[in-house]
């Protein structure tokens, strides 16, 4: 399954639900694009739906890490929600689990931005 | 009872996809749960992901070959490559604070993070990963010596 990224606002907030696979190729190449978009349209608060995101390799590991760098550089903030229990897992095993700012609700996590 | 089976593949990402669904199936023929059929499946794609990109480097005259074998006891899958080799102990390590959020350097890692064993041998030229993921008697020892 490859991978989509549609884009929603939500109270100022940039909404990217994805799915499918993140992997090297086409799946971070979607991620990598959607961010630049974003950034590029002056969206500085951007949050990551991986609800229905069913594989992340390390690849897709490291997009989310330079996605993430990459928006705080403008000034801005990426958060992620609905993580899977596998990429919940993947994220646990690379430390990575305490950088992301990771929500497992929506109108919990729009509110989070900019405080 | 042994079963061997291996494959020459392109350096491609099309090919990658192969190995890890044709990993899955063998790692369900072998009797792995679910979870490990998935550990096995995102090893053996990081093997060969590093194979085609790092070895290979997409290079059209060069293939990789992986070898999926059950043993009693165990799964060992060998994925071997064309490339200029690989020094594990020169990987730096992605969980140091400077390496944290690096954008790469993951893959070795996971693979040792999913696997039983891993054997990283150099080819002269190429690189030869072995993954073993243990089966059957000795990985139901090996778990009732952990909770003990």
């Amino acid at each position: 399954m490859s991978m989509k990224a549609t884009n929603r606002q939500v109270d100022g907030v940039a909404v990217v639900d994805m799915s499918g696979r993140i992997t090297l190729g086409e799946g971070s190449v979607v991620l990598r694009d959607t961010i630049r978009d974003l950034i590029g349209k002056g969206n500085k608060k951007i949050l990551l739906n991986l609800g229905d995101v069913t594989y992340i390799d390390s690849s897709g590991i490291g997009e989310l890490v330079s996605a993430f760098t990459a928006v705080r550089r403008e000034g801005g903030e990426l958060k992620l929600l609905n993580l899977t229990k596998k990429v919940h897992d993947l994220l646990q095993i690379t430390k990575l689990y305490t950088v992301f700012d990771i929500k497992d609700d929506e109108a919990t996590a729009i509110k989070a931005f900019g405080k | 009872m042994t079963n061997r089976v291996s494959y020459t593949l392109e350096s491609t990402l099309e090919s990658v996809n192969q190995v890890e669904q044709k990993a899955t199936e063998v790692a369900a023929g072998a009797g792995l749960a679910e979870d490990e059929q998935y550990q096995v499946a995102m090893a053996v794609r990081e093997a060969a992901v590093n194979a085609v990109l790092h070895g290979n480097a997409y290079d059209p005259g060069k293939r990789f070959v992986v070898a999926y074998e059950t043993t009693g006891d165990a799964l060992v899958i060998t994925i071997t490559d064309q490339g200029k080799g690989l020094d594990p102990e020169s990987l730096p390590d992605p969980l140091a604070p400077e390496n944290l959020m690096k954008g790469s350097g993951r893959g070795i890692f996971l693979i040792r993070a999913f696997m039983d064993e891993v054997k990283i041998r150099n080819t002269n030229p190429g690189t030869e990963v072995t993954l073993i993921k243990h089966t059957g008697r000795n990985a139901a020892n090996a778990k009732e010596e952990e909770a003990q």
